[in-house]
């Protein structure tokens, strides 16, 4: 099982705000990789390079064996605390919408598909704007799970969610890493993933300071 | 290097004293104008200056786009700057010798509108660069400086068709010079040339020593955890 | 692979769709444009000659200002909710999005002034004494350069402070040989006195040229942080 993201050195600095101060890791394939840390330990800026959405100031970043990650980005999801939808449109609007984006096929049929497997109902037609939190962080990730992606990049997924649904999200999220995505689970809430993930990766100041399966273990090294 | 400088700066000095003395003693005076004309040496040649200097900017702004070089970057900003200010001195003399002469303040002749365009889209690319957030300042004034070169042409069309529709005056005339006259504008513009270079180059020095300060600061930032770094930075530090 | 064109369709749909939905920028777009007639009237208050021959200027400035306003908020929705990362992070090329922007902004700016046109026309008694067929074709041509570059200058604007300010700041500059060409083009139609072809023609180079330019360079504008 080869390294299916492989960050070598990554420093990532804002002015004279270093963010990332010297990431290195090797993160194997078919797993979910809980990341936690205070806030301001650079675990949001760490999805975003991974997401291409923020160039590194030095290191670099390797994706399904490529440091071209605009080469693969059709196969990657991403989800942000901010809903990247579309307030005045349906669920079923957006996502037919993003769909376009990334060239799905049978796109009908997937936007009803994903809609579903995050126990929404696909025929809902309030727009999104008008959705509780939970509803919309759902529907965002449904948003992120169009492309069918490799990889999964989901930053503060369960924040002001209800516990019931952050539930069904997260067992959602451990069958999709059975069925060979890896994934990667940015959250304060780490509790929730106990049992589900692979790997627990506390940052701290930028970088990684531990990674263990087991969540108590983490918690003590602390 | 650090010899050229005090050298060129010495030569530069001797060459505008010189070229100032035939601007205002030794040229001879114009027939019609008088000893208004004189200011004719100071408005062409910064004219010229900043006209070289905006094409450098272009080329620098292409490098950059290309290849992403700093230094690029660096000569775009500079010779944005300087040429701003050759610009303004356009803008200025012309007017001034305008009033006396003609009786007008401003005329929408070629040369002069030409420069006061230029010295819009130079100023507010300098304006996008201040307000721009750091890491992508050289990317976008880049972008902004093609476009202004692009634009160039197509001002300088339409302003000469709208002269030949609305004509105006032009400021110092067109036909034939004297050559006595255009010996002393040739001493002047190089003169200013030399000057633009000379300001140029320092204010590169100083750009490139104030990059990497702010480089040396960030790379103390990478190895201290944040909040106990102890040095005051003057930009303050980001949350 | 979804073509450009195809893309572009789609995106141009949803903000159409969406600003029919929601109103809130053609609302106010057309109750200011509306103002600025007004305005306009009340200041210049020229005889029936005298206002053919300024014409051409007053009406593009007011369509310029409405053109600012309408341009601003051309990227409001992306920026909401940090949709404009979905779109980055997604496979589709920059380009369409560019082009669907534009050409959205251009119907919405063409709605506008066949809005403020009719107004114009009443309150300074206008008639066009040379070809008035050839007005359609400047009004085009002349919104497509403020749009084109207004809205490749938004984009880069998001990324500044001053976002509004910055806006007009940047395009007032470049555009400043397409204004002169509208406004000559629209005065030689309307008082007949010389040809607009020199300004049609120059119009429509600086069309082509800027709309090349935005296409190439709109990418490294979109990837900035």
């Amino acid at each position: 099982m080869s390294g299916a993201v492989i960050v070598t050195n990554l420093v990532k600095q804002f002015g004279r705000f270093a963010a990332l101060r010297g990431v290195t890791a090797e993160f194997t394939s078919a797993r979910l990789f809980a990341i936690l840390g205070d806030n301001g330990a650079g675990k949001t800026t760490l999805l975003r390079a991974l997401a291409g959405l923020t160039p590194p100031t030095r290191g670099s970043i390797s994706m399904l064996g490529t440091t071209n990650l605009r080469s693969v980005c059709s196969q990657l999801g991403y989800m942000a605390h901010p809903s990247l939808l579309y307030d005045e449109m349906s669920g079923t609007e957006n996502l037919h919408y993003f769909a376009r984006l990334y060239d799905v096929n049978n796109a009908d049929q997937r936007c009803a598909e994903v809609i579903c497997a995050v126990k929404l109902d696909p025929s809902l037609t309030r727009p999104v704007g008008q959705y509780s939190q939970g509803m919309r962080q759902r529907m965002s990730l449904a948003r992120a799970l169009l492309n069918d992606p490799k990889i999964l990049l989901l930053d503060e997924p369960f924040s002001n969610v209800d516990v019931r649904s952050a539930r069904e999200m997260v067992s959602l999220l451990a069958g999709l890493r059975d069925s060979g995505k890896t994934i990667f689970v940015v959250t304060h809430q780490a509790s929730l993933l106990e049992g589900a993930a692979d790997e627990f990766v506390w940052m701290e100041a930028g970088q990684i300071v531990s990674r263990t399966p087991d969540l108590r273990a983490t918690a003590e090294t602390r | 290097m650090k010899r050229v400088f005090p050298i060129l700066a010495v030569l530069t000095g001797v060459l505008l004293g010189y070229a100032l003395y035939q601007a205002l003693v030794a040229a001879p005076t114009e027939q019609t104008m008088g000893p208004v004309q004189r200011i004719f040496y100071y408005h062409v040649p910064s004219a010229w200056t900043a006209f070289i200097l905006f094409f450098i900017n272009f080329f620098a702004s292409i490098v950059y786009l290309i290849w992403r070089n700093n230094k690029a970057d660096i000569v775009a900003l500079v010779t944005a700057e300087v040429g701003v200010v050759f610009c303004t001195v356009v803008l200025v003399t012309g007017p001034i010798w305008a009033r006396p002469v003609w009786g007008i303040w401003w005329t929408w002749d070629l040369r002069l509108t030409l420069t006061l365009v230029l010295w819009l889209i130079y100023v507010s690319y300098l304006v996008l660069r201040r307000f721009s957030s750091s890491g992508q300042t050289p990317l976008l004034a880049a972008v902004l400086a093609v476009f202004g070169a692009l634009d160039v042409p197509l001002v300088y069309f339409s302003i000469w068709f709208f002269r030949t529709q609305h004509p105006q005056p032009v400021i110092g005339g067109g036909g034939s010079i004297d050559p006595r006259m255009l010996h002393v504008l040739l001493i002047n513009w190089l003169a200013f040339s030399c000057f633009a270079a000379l300001v140029c180059w320092a204010r590169y020095r100083l750009e490139v020593m104030r990059r990497d300060m702010d480089e040396t600061l960030a790379l103390e930032a990478l190895l201290e955890p944040h909040g106990s770094s102890t040095r005051s930075s003057p930009t303050g530090s980001a949350g | 692979m979804s073509t450009v064109g195809a893309l572009t369709r789609a995106t141009l749909t949803k903000d159409l769709r969406l600003e029919w939905r929601s109103k809130d920028a053609i609302n106010s777009m057309l109750f200011f444009s509306f103002l600025v007639v007004v305005i306009f009237s009340f200041s210049f208050d020229p005889t029936a000659e005298e206002s053919r021959q300024i014409a051409g200027g007053l009406v593009w400035v007011a369509f310029l200002f409405a053109a600012v306003v309408a341009l601003n908020q051309t990227w409001a929705r992306e920026m909401r909710n940090q949709v404009l990362d979905a779109y980055r992070v997604s496979p589709a090329p920059p380009n369409a999005l560019f082009l669907a922007k534009v050409v959205g902004n251009f119907i919405f700016v063409t709605v506008l002034q066949a809005l403020m046109t009719p107004l114009f026309i009443v309150f300074y008694n206008l008639r066009a004494l040379g070809p008035s067929y050839q007005l359609p074709i400047v009004a085009a041509l002349g919104t497509w350069a403020l749009v084109v570059n207004g809205t490749f200058f938004a984009a880069m604007s998001l990324r500044t402070r001053s976002r509004e300010i910055m806006l007009p700041l940047l395009l007032f500059p470049i555009s400043i040989p397409a204004l002169l060409a509208m406004v000559e083009a629209t005065g030689a139609i309307l008082t007949g006195e010389f040809s607009a072809r020199f300004w049609i023609v120059l119009l429509a180079a600086y069309d082509v040229v800027f709309t090349i330019a935005s296409l190439f360079l709109f990418g490294f504008v979109l990837q900035a942080e």
